[in-house]
């Protein structure tokens, strides 16, 4: 398995107030899968998103990516597995503005510590991957936001993680341009890639093979589902 | 990674060009007077010094000091004569050479050019005390001391004003009421704070005696020269006592008159200049402080403006000390760019300094000054960046990231 939860909470305090934004949650995922997160706002979705991205720790349970154990990990531990494993696509794109198309894709290669040379290679190969060969010098504002999504993505991909962690990545675009993302995610999960999306559009969770959903901090339904889209 | 940072803090300081500026303000005014100031300072230092440091430290000159405001004193006149400074030079054997120096200025002429110069009655062992040696023909002698003659040693202002031959030795000028024989040229000194030092006419002191009469020369200028540096000390005692006498001062009494050391002499403009150095370097304290300050506000703008980036940064692998050397380094960039301009402005504020106050030395402005002034700008950028650095680097990455 590359993800094993195993009764995973997390618990904020907000004032005097408890808040279980996630109550014991069991999850796997397996290798090249393509799984949708939904649910409601306030369903925690995101808090497990970020849980599975080593952005956030758990109040208590196990989260082990990759056969390694995240849970009790300190800050550069996990600033490294998410240089490692983890590629983040964020429904604002997330780009530096007045930095080059390659220059932000490149970004995760610096925090490898991978050469210059190597870094321009690899990095404008995931351009040329996701159909950008032609836009290496272009900085976001001189892009369209389907254009930028790409961008995010190659950036997501350069440094072969594990997984693939998009939050609602179509959010910001029209649907026309939603379609081309979600293509190039299918056309990335049939390449092998590991998928997690979070979405509350059912349109666009009906690409993924598998669908589970949130409500309360709880995994209430795990289906797994034919593949829509194309 | 290090230079991944520097692109990143110039780019960053690129976007923001205005702003960066306007920080970099206090950085760069406190630079610049660093600059400004350490090359106006070694231009007087090296002035003063280089006009008494060629004399050496044997030198004592004696000035009367006629103070109305001294009971001891008042109702008399002072009095320093060429007799006085015979009767020093007969009784203290630790001196070597003894020159009187009387001074006015005096209309000089030759055909139908005149000009105005700084006339000097000396002796013949001007030369030796003041280190201002005759270049051409000859410096008088005892015999023209003796005989009173009306020859003249003169400066190259004089020659060019005068439009004598390029040989002037043997020509004929008249200075104030007197005809005198051009004997020598004496080398050429410059411009010291816009006087021309080379407007000069010497003349035996004997023969000024003549021409201005008794009454001029109630108080002259001595200068003196001790055999060795040990027994200049010991040289000032016993002029004091030989003056003191012959002055008919009682006991208890003060001095009328000064016998001052070159050391002494040094020791006065060097701790003026002390001063002014410690009052500017002050300016310049409160100037960094201010700049640090601007850098660090600005800094903490930066970091708020780009709590995202950072957010995606960290998202992105980034560990804490990535950040931390990222931001700090685009403080320290900051503070050293202000750095940058402060040396330039300093050294042009330095350099019109130098040529505004006439025969001024070029300005020169030593490495060390260059240093200091980086070493502080930088010093500020460590400082004042410390702590917005540390702020961007603690961030939690997920309210980096969900920042608006």
């Amino acid at each position: 398995m590359l993800i094993e939860i195993r009764d995973l909470r997390k618990v904020y305090q907000m004032g005097t107030e408890e808040v279980r934004a996630l109550d014991g949650v069991d999850l796997q995922v397996a290798a090249g899968e393509y799984l949708a997160i939904m649910g409601p706002s306030g369903s925690g979705k995101s808090t497990l998103m970020n849980l599975i991205g080593c952005l956030d720790t758990p109040s208590s349970g196990e989260y082990v990516l990759n056969g390694r154990r995240v849970s009790g990990l300190d800050d550069a531990e996990l600033a490294h597995i998410r240089n490692k494993e983890i590629g983040f696509v964020f429904q604002t794109f997330n780009l530096l503005a007045r930095t080059s198309a390659l220059a932000n894709v490149e970004l995760p290669l610096i925090y490898g510590r991978v050469a210059l040379k190597k870094r321009h290679l690899r990095a404008r190969d995931a351009l040329v991957q996701v159909g950008l060969g032609d836009r290496v010098r272009h900085t976001p504002s001189e892009l369209s936001g389907g254009q930028r999504q790409r961008v995010a993505v190659a950036r997501a991909l350069v440094n072969r993680p594990s997984i693939l962690l998009a939050d609602e990545p179509t959010g910001n675009l029209d649907s026309r341009t939603s379609e081309e993302i979600m293509a190039l995610f299918d056309e990335l999960n049939r390449a092998g890639n590991t998928i997690v999306l979070v979405t509350h559009e059912e349109d666009i969770a009906h690409h993924a093979g598998r669908v589970i959903r949130l409500l309360d901090g709880r995994i209430v339904a795990d289906q797994a589902q034919k593949r829509g889209g194309r | 990674m290090i230079l991944e940072n520097l692109r990143i803090a110039l780019s960053a300081v690129r976007g923001n060009a205005m702003r960066s500026i306007l920080t970099t303000l206090g950085i760069i005014i406190g630079v610049a007077a660093v600059i400004a100031v350490v090359s106006i300072v070694q231009g007087l230092n090296f002035l003063i010094s280089s006009r008494l440091q060629g004399v050496g430290v044997t030198f004592i000159r004696v000035e009367a000091r006629p103070d109305p405001f001294d009971p001891d004193l008042a109702g008399r006149e002072v009095t320093l004569t060429y007799e006085d400074g015979l009767a020093v030079m007969d009784k203290v054997p630790t001196l070597r050479y003894f020159n009187p120096l009387f001074f006015r200025s005096e209309r000089a002429g030759y055909g139908d050019r005149s000009l105005t110069v700084f006339l000097m009655g000396v002796g013949p062992y001007y030369q030796e005390l003041n280190n201002h040696w005759v270049e051409r023909g000859r410096f008088f002698s005892q015999l023209d001391l003796d005989r009173h003659a009306h020859v003249c040693m003169i400066g190259t202002s004089v020659i060019e004003e005068l439009r004598l031959d390029s040989n002037p030795i043997g020509r004929e000028i008249t200075v104030g009421g007197g005809t005198f024989t051009v004997v020598g040229v004496m080398e050429k000194q410059g411009e010291v704070f816009g006087r021309d030092n080379d407007k000069l006419v010497l003349i035996p002191i004997t023969t000024a005696r003549d021409l201005y009469g008794e009454r001029s020369f109630r108080q002259i200028l001595l200068e003196f020269q001790a055999k060795t540096p040990e027994v200049v000390e010991l040289a000032k005692d016993q002029i004091t006592d030989v003056l003191r006498a012959r002055h008919g001062l009682p006991e208890g009494t003060k001095n009328d008159f000064w016998v001052a050391l070159q050391s002494e002499l040094l020791e006065t403009t060097g701790s003026i200049l002390g001063t002014i150095t410690w009052v500017i370097g002050a300016v310049v304290g409160i100037a960094l402080v201010v700049g640090g300050i601007g850098i660090m506000n600005i800094m903490l703008v930066s970091v708020t403006e780009r709590t995202r980036e950072i957010g995606v940064r960290k998202a992105m692998g980034a560990r804490r000390g990535d950040i931390l050397v990222q931001f700090l380094i685009e403080a320290i960039t900051l503070s050293l760019l202000g750095g940058i301009v402060g040396v330039l402005l300093g050294w042009g504020l330095g350099i019109l300094g130098a040529k505004a106050i006439p025969g001024f030395p070029a300005a020169h402005v030593p490495l060390w000054a260059v240093g200091l002034g980086f070493g502080f700008a930088g010093l500020v950028g460590v400082i004042s960046g410390t702590y917005p650095a540390y702020k961007a680097a603690t961030l939690d990455p997920i309210d980096a990231l969900r920042y608006e």
